[in-house]
Order: structure tokens, then sequence, then C-alpha cells
């Protein structure tokens, strides 16, 4: 298989956009969606300060990488969450591309560790305070990166949520009709109130297969082992489920987000009724007299065809 | 062939030569959800890997 763009060896074929690419025609392919991403949802501009919010996985250190490249001025802040071996090894593969990459750039790495504040990793206190681990979790993380956007003056926080962490809580929220949550969806967030950072996830056109790739093309060293907390968790069901479907019918993710996000942006128009729209469209077939929205209906027309037609 | 796995780590030997997406197939793994690494090069699904290739077969999915 040949690089659709410049013909030569593919590294990677995307079906949901019907193309294959080489190294680095896929490298510029997922710059160009980033910076679509950017302009297009208007998280930042260039003069601004991010702060990206990384975890060691490929989503986030792709992000600082793809944000430093692309020439934005962006530090990250990692939180250690004391889960043992894991913590350990994800802390050293953000360190290693902070002391190998993004210090060239002039980016610093900002650590956060949970242990020294809380007395204990995530999941000490998840048991204390008889929580889920990953609900502790999420609080931490979204408290720490709010505070040191807002303390330390970033202009924006990005984290690297992806069209399917995207695809799938979409999935989970509409399973479950949480309408409330929809709202909070959008790949931009704005600082609503005093004391709110602007968050923004400028990875939502990619999916974690494109990013993956995109972390062994440029060498990207991220762990690549799943967190012991998240096994069985909803959100993989879910990612699981809409896999099969993207296997079977390329581009249903993205048709399902993007689709989600087209419609929250409409203006709300008066919405007409199923009866109104039915005397507004439907009038009596000239052959039959049922209703049908053109002069003879489907069934007249059939019969009509099926009298005429030759048996083969 | 030998076929590294992840979650949890293991090894598995398959007989080649064997196109991607077969390999993939005979695993019962999903092309979206995975990448296959050959040495340290992603390969596509119609690319032949051959007995002596080393092969990682990779997960994309995360928690979220």
């Amino acid at each position: 298989m040949n690089c659709g763009k410049c013909k030569t060896k593919a590294v990677i074929s995307l079906p949901r956009h019907n193309a294959a690419f080489c190294k680095g025609c896929f490298t510029t392919f997922m710059h160009e969606q980033v910076a679509r991403a950017i302009k297009s949802f208007k998280m930042f501009a260039p003069e601004d300060r991010i702060l990206v919010a990384v975890s060691g996985g490929k989503d986030s250190l792709a992000l600082w990488h793809i944000l430093l490249t692309l020439g934005y001025r962006a530090d990250a802040l990692y939180v250690n969450l004391g889960i043992g071996a894991y913590s350990d090894e994800s802390h050293r593969k953000v360190r290693h591309y902070a002391d190998t990459v993004a210090a060239a750039h002039g980016a610093k790495l900002i650590v956060h560790v949970v242990e020294q504040e809380a007395g204990g990793g995530i999941r000490e206190l998840a048991t204390v305070l008889h929580r889920p681990t990953c609900s502790t979790c999420g609080t931490i993380k979204r408290y720490q990166f709010n505070r040191a956007a807002v303390e330390q003056d970033y202009d924006v926080m990005a984290t690297g949520h992806n069209l399917d962490d995207e695809a799938a809580r979409l999935l989970g929220n509409v399973l479950h009709w949480q309408d409330e949550y929809l709202e909070k969806q959008g790949p931009t967030l704005p600082a609503s109130v005093e004391g709110f950072a602007k968050k923004v996830k400028p990875l939502c056109r990619l999916s974690e297969r494109e990013i993956a790739a995109y972390a062994v093309v440029n060498r990207i060293d991220y762990i690549v082992e799943e967190c012991p907390m998240a096994k069985g968790s909803k959100m993989i069901l879910y990612k699981e489920v809409l896999n099969r479907l993207e296997t079977e019918s390329p581009g249903t993710k993205q048709r399902f987000y993007w689709g989600f996000l087209e419609k929250q942006n409409k203006p709300d128009v008066p919405k007409e009724s199923m009866a109104e729209k039915d005397q507004r469209t439907l009038h009596p077939c000239q052959s039959c007299g049922q209703p049908t929205t053109a002069d003879t209906c489907s069934y007249c027309k059939m019969m009509a065809k099926a009298k005429t037609a030759t048996p083969r | 062939m030998i076929v590294q796995l992840s979650h949890p780590q293991r090894q598995v030997e398959i007989k080649g030569p064997k196109r991607t997406k077969e390999l993939l197939r005979e695993l019962n793994l999903v092309m979206e959800a995975h990448l296959v690494i050959r040495g340290d090069e992603l390969v596509t699904e119609d690319e032949m890997l051959a007995d002596a290739d080393q092969v990682e077969i990779r997960p994309v999915i995360s928690g979220g």
C-alpha cells in the first residue's frame, strides 16, 4: 500500500478518510487536523500560554509534542497519583519527554504529587472515602489542573481527549439520557466563572489509533500499559463497541460525535410537529387517494410497473 | 514469527508468512483498536509478515 500523497510506502491506512500515508505525510496530516480543531473551535491564539495535562500516555504526550512542534507556548502539568509501579513508570516517561524534547522548546514540566498533599495515593484515598477509585482520581486531576492553570496565569488548559474518548462519553450519556452532561461535551469549555480555567481538547478530530501511530512514528516514548484501576471500566466497553461499528462502517465515530456537535451549535428553531409537517407535505395520490408526497404514490407506481413489465 | 501482545504482556508464535490483517483476524483482534509494529516500524494491514519478523501488536484503547 502506498501513500496517497507522495506515493512512497505507506505506514498507516485510515479507512474513515479513505486514505493511506507514509510517515512524513501522516505527521503533516495529524498537525493539520489539530490546527483545524484549534481554529474551528476557537481554542487559543498563537500568543496564548497553554497548560497541557499530561499523564505519560500516548494522547497527552502526543498533544504536548504537536503543540510544541506547531510553535505554541505549552508547559505541562503531571499529577502523580501514587498508583505504585504504574505511577513510577508514567512519571519517568513524562520526565524523560520533558528533559529530552520539551526543554529544547523552552517548555517546563510542573509536577504535583498526590501523596505529598493527601498523605496517600488515590487507592488509599478512595478506600478511606468509600468512593470509586476512578471518580476520586477524576476529582483530584480536575481540581489540580484547574488550580495550576488559574494560579499560574495560563490562558487555557489543554487535555488529550480524543475522538474515541468523546464518542464513548457521548454514547454513555445518551444511553442513560444524561442531558445535563451533554452540554459539557464540547471541545472548548469557556472559563464561565471566576476561578475556572478555559479548557480545550485539540485532539478531538483524531482517533486513538491515529494518535498512537503518531507517537510510534515520531518516537514518543509513552506508557503502553493500561492504568490498573481502569480494568473493566464502562468507557472501555463503549470504546470496544464503537470500534466494532467503526470496523464494519468506517467513519461511524466521527459521524456520531461531529454530528452531535453540529446539532449542538445550530440555533434553536421552532420545531414543526410531525402532524404539521405531514399536513404541509402530503396530498392524495391521483390514482388511489392515499397520502403521498408525489403525484402518484410509490405503491401505485410499483403496481403500474409490475403490470407492464415483461417476465424474465 | 514471534508476536508480542499486551494487556497482559505475553508472546505467541504464529506461522508465517501472513498478511497483517490475517494475523489480527487469527488472534481475534480488531484493526481499529490495534497497531501492528514490525521491529520498530508501523505496517499497514496488507503488509506480508515473515517467520523471521519480530512483531508487536499494540492495543490503543485507554480507559479515558
